[in-house]
C-alpha cells in the first residue's frame, strides 16, 4: 500500500509553484516593487533639499572679508558667482535668484566694509528669509568685540528626529504595494485558473481545495513580505527611512503588512468571483483600489482633504494600514499602540472574506 | 481467458442538470488492462459520464465503483489510483514542464523524477519549455505524461488526438498503446471512429445519454455485416490516409 497522503506535501508544492509563477510575472513585480519604489524615487528626490536661497554676487565685490565668509558659511544660501551684471539683474527681475549682494571696501570712514543688498518682488517670501539671515549675520559681525547693552542671546538647538517627506510617503507607497498585490495578483490568479480549468485539473488530483488557497495564499504573502522588506530597506539605506527601533520595526511593520495583505487578498477573491471575463478584472480591481490610492493617506495626508471627504477617507481600510505604518516606523509605536487601527483592518478582514466565501467561484 | 475483472463499473448512471438530463440510466464495466473507447457525438453525454467516474462531477442517482471504490465514498482514494486528462485543461501559469512535473508529484504526493516522465511521453527536449509554447501533439503527450505520474491502474483521455496531424495522431496511438501493455487501463473518448477501431479493445456508443450499443470494433462491424450492410464503394486495401503517410513520412514529427 502506498504511504499516506500529505495535504502539506502538496500545499507546499503549490505555493512553490505558485511563487516561481509569481516571480515570472511582469505585471506582479511592477505592481509590487517597480511603481512603489519610482514613487519613492521621485519624492525621495524632490523633497530631499529644503529651502534654498540663492543670491547673485555683483561681480567685482571684495570677496576676502568676514560678510562673504559668514554668507558661505550659512547652508541655506547658494552664491552665485560666475554671471555678468547684466545677467544678474535679468535674473532676480525673474525671481530665479532671491537676491543680489555687492560688499566692497569703505572708502569713507566708518565701517570696513558696505554691503549693498538688492531684494526682488518676483520672490519675496525667499528674499525675506535672507534678509534676516543677513540681519543676524551683520548683527553677529558688528557685536564681536562688543557687550551687549540690553540682554544676551543664548541659543541651544536640541537634537530631534528630522521628518523627511521619505518618511510620510514610504508608508504610504508600501501600503500601495500590499494593496495591488493583494487584490490584482489574487483575482487574476483565480480567476485564470479557474478560466483555464487548471482548477479543475488539480481536482483530479487527491488535493484539498483548502490546500490550493493556503498554497496560493503563502506564496503571495511571501512574495509581498519580501516586497516590503525590499522597500524598506531601500528606503531607510538610500533615503534615510527612519526606522525608530531599527530591526525591531521592520518586524513590526511586517506584521502589519502581513495583515494588510491578507485582507486585500479578501478582496480579491471576491473580485475573481464576481468577474465574468479576464477584461472586466482591472476595472472591477480599480474601483476597490484607486479610491484608496488617492483617498487613503497615500500621497497626502488626510488633513489635507475638505471636510466632507474626510470620512469617506476613514472608511477605508488602507488608511489604518497606512496609519499603523507611520506611527510604527516614526513615532516608534509598537504593535499594542496601533491596536485601534488593526482591529479595524482586522474588522474589513472578517466582512470581506464574509463576502469572498459568498461570491467565489471553484468552477 | 478467465473471468475478466472490472476495473469500472457503473450502473445505471443518471445526472440530470435543472431541467435537462444528460446521461439517462447507463451501465458498463470496464475491464482492468484495456482501451475501452466511449463513442459519440458531441453532448450525447460522454464527458459528463467521465466527469462523474473522475469525481470531478456528483451524480444524481445510480453507482459507479472504480477499483472497488465507491465514488461518493471514497473520492480520495479513487483520486490516488486514476490519472485524467481533461478536454482543453491548461497548467499552471509561467512554469516550463520540469516545473509542472514537480507541481503535480506534490499534488499526488509522490516522488517521481520529472525527467523519467518526460522520456515516457519523448519530449525530454522540452524540459525547459513553457507549457503554452509546445505543438498540439507534444501538449497532448505532456498532458499524458501529468497523468502518469501517480503510477495510477486507470487513466482518461478525453478526445486526446482531437485537432492534431494523421502522424502526432498515429504516434499518440503507439503511446496510448504501451500506456495500456505496461498494465494501465484505459478509458478514452474519440470523435474518430479508425481511431477507436486501430486502438480500442472495446468500446461504448453513447447517443443522448445511453449507450446504444457496447462490444469489440470487430464484433460491432461483423454485426453490421451480418444485417446485410454493404459499403456503396468496393473497399481499396488503402485509404487516403496511408497514402498521406506513406508521402510524408511517419517520424516522429512535432505535429
Amino acid at each position: 500500500m502506498q504511504k499516506a497522503y500529505s495535504n502539506t506535501t502538496a500545499t507546499l508544492a503549490l505555493a512553490k509553484a505558485s511563487f516561481r509563477s509569481i516571480l515570472r510575472s511582469p505585471s506582479a513585480v511592477i505592481f509590487t516593487l517597480a511603481f512603489p519604489l519610482i514613487f519613492i524615487l521621485v519624492f525621495g528626490f524632490l523633497s530631499n533639499g529644503g529651502i534654498r536661497v540663492k543670491v547673485g554676487i555683483v561681480p567685482g565685490s571684495h570677496l576676502a572679508n568676514p560678510v562673504m565668509k559668514g554668507l558661505k558659511e550659512i547652508d541655506v544660501i547658494r552664491l552665485i558667482t560666475d554671471k555678468s551684471a547684466a545677467e544678474l539683474e535679468q535674473s532676480l527681475k525673474k525671481g530665479h535668484i532671491d537676491a543680489l549682494v555687492g560688499v566692497h571696501k569703505n572708502a569713507v570712514p566708518g565701517p570696513a566694509y558696505r554691503a549693498d543688498v538688492k531684494y526682488t518682488s518676483a520672490s519675496a517670501d525667499k528674499g525675506n528669509i535672507f534678509r534676516s539671515l543677513l540681519t543676524n549675520l551683520m548683527y553677529k559681525l558688528n557685536m564681536q568685540n562688543a557687550k551687549p547693552s540690553l540682554a544676551e542671546l543664548r541659543e541651544q538647538t536640541i537634537k530631534g528626529r528630522v521628518y523627511r517627506t521619505i518618511d510620510f510617503i514610504l508608508p504610504g507607497q508600501l501600503g500601495f504595494s500590499l494593496l495591488s498585490t493583494g487584490v490584482f495578483g489574487t483575482a487574476f490568479v483565480f480567476f485564470s485558473l479557474r478560466q483555464n480549468l487548471v482548477i479543475k485539473r488539480f481536482f483530479a488530483t487527491p488535493v484539498r481545495r483548502s490546500s490550493i488557497v493556503l498554497g496560493e495564499g503563502i506564496a503571495r504573502i511571501g512574495f509581498a513580505l519580501l516586497g516590503a522588506l525590499f522597500i524598506i530597506l531601500v528606503g531607510h539605506f538610500f533615503f534615510h527611512f527612519t526606522l525608530v527601533h531599527g530591526a525591531v520595526t521592520v518586524i513590526n511593520m511586517l506584521i502589519l503588512s502581513f495583515l494588510g495583505v491578507l485582507v486585500f487578498m479578501g478582496f480579491g477573491f471576491v473580485v475573481s468571483g464576481l468577474a465574468r471575463s479576464e477584461s472586466t478584472i482591472p476595472p472591477i480591481s480599480n474601483i476597490i483600489t484607486l479610491p484608496q490610492f488617492l483617498l487613503a493617506g497615500t500621497f497626502f495626508s488626510i488633513e489635507a482633504f475638505p471636510e466632507w471627504l474626510q470620512p469617506l477617507s476613514r472608511i477605508l481600510p488602507l488608511t489604518y494600514l497606512n496609519d499603523a505604518m507611520r506611527l510604527v516606523a516614526f513615532e516608534g509605536a509598537g504593535l499594542w499602540d496601533v491596536k485601534i487601527q488593526i482591529l479595524i483592518l482586522l474588522a474589513w478582514g472578517v466582512a470581506i472574506y464574509a463576502l469572498a466565501v459568498k461570491t467565489f467561484k471553484w468552477e | 481467458m478467465g473471468e475478466k475483472q472490472a476495473m469500472i463499473r457503473v450502473t445505471d448512471l443518471v445526472k440530470k442538470y435543472d431541467d435537462f438530463t444528460a446521461v439517462k440510466g447507463i451501465s458498463f464495466d470496464v475491464y482492468e488492462g484495456e482501451i475501452f473507447g466511449l463513442l459519440g457525438p458531441n453532448g450525447a453525454g460522454k464527458t459528463t459520464t467521465l466527469e462523474i467516474i473522475e469525481t470531478l462531477r456528483t451524480k444524481t442517482s445510480g453507482a459507479v465503483h472504480v477499483n472497488g471504490f465507491a465514488v461518493d465514498e471514497d473520492a480520495h482514494a479513487i483520486k490516488q489510483i486514476i490519472g485524467v486528462q481533461l478536454q482543453a485543461a491548461g497548467y499552471y501559469p509561467n512554469l516550463n514542464l520540469v516545473e509542472l512535473l514537480e507541481l503535480f508529484s506534490g499534488l499526488y504526493g509522490v516522488r517521481v523524477k520529472p525527467m523519467d516522465m518526460l522520456a515516457k511521453v519523448n519530449l525530454q527536449e522540452k524540459a525547459k519549455a513553457k507549457y503554452k509554447a509546445l505543438s498540439g501533439g507534444q501538449k497532448q503527450r505532456f498532458s499524458i505524461a501529468t497523468t502518469l505520474i501517480n503510477s495510477p491502474k486507470i487513466i482518461f483521455l478525453d478526445e486526446p488526438t482531437t485537432g492534431l496531424d494523421p502522424q502526432a495522431r498515429r504516434n499518440l496511438w503507439q503511446l496510448i498503446g504501451e500506456i495500456r501493455d505496461s498494465g494501465t487501463t484505459v478509458v478514452l473518448t474519440t470523435h474518430y471512429m479508425d481511431e477507436a477501431e486501430q486502438l480500442c479493445d472495446r468500446v461504448a456508443f453513447v447517443e443522448r445519454g445511453e449507450i446504444i450499443a457496447l462490444d469489440t470494433p470487430d464484433q460491432l462491424i461483423d454485426n453490421l455485416l451480418q444485417a446485410g450492410f454493404e459499403r456503396k464503394k468496393e473497399v481499396k486495401r488503402a485509404n487516403l490516409e496511408d497514402v498521406f503517410i506513406h508521402l510524408t513520412g511517419q517520424e516522429w514529427r512535432e505535429g
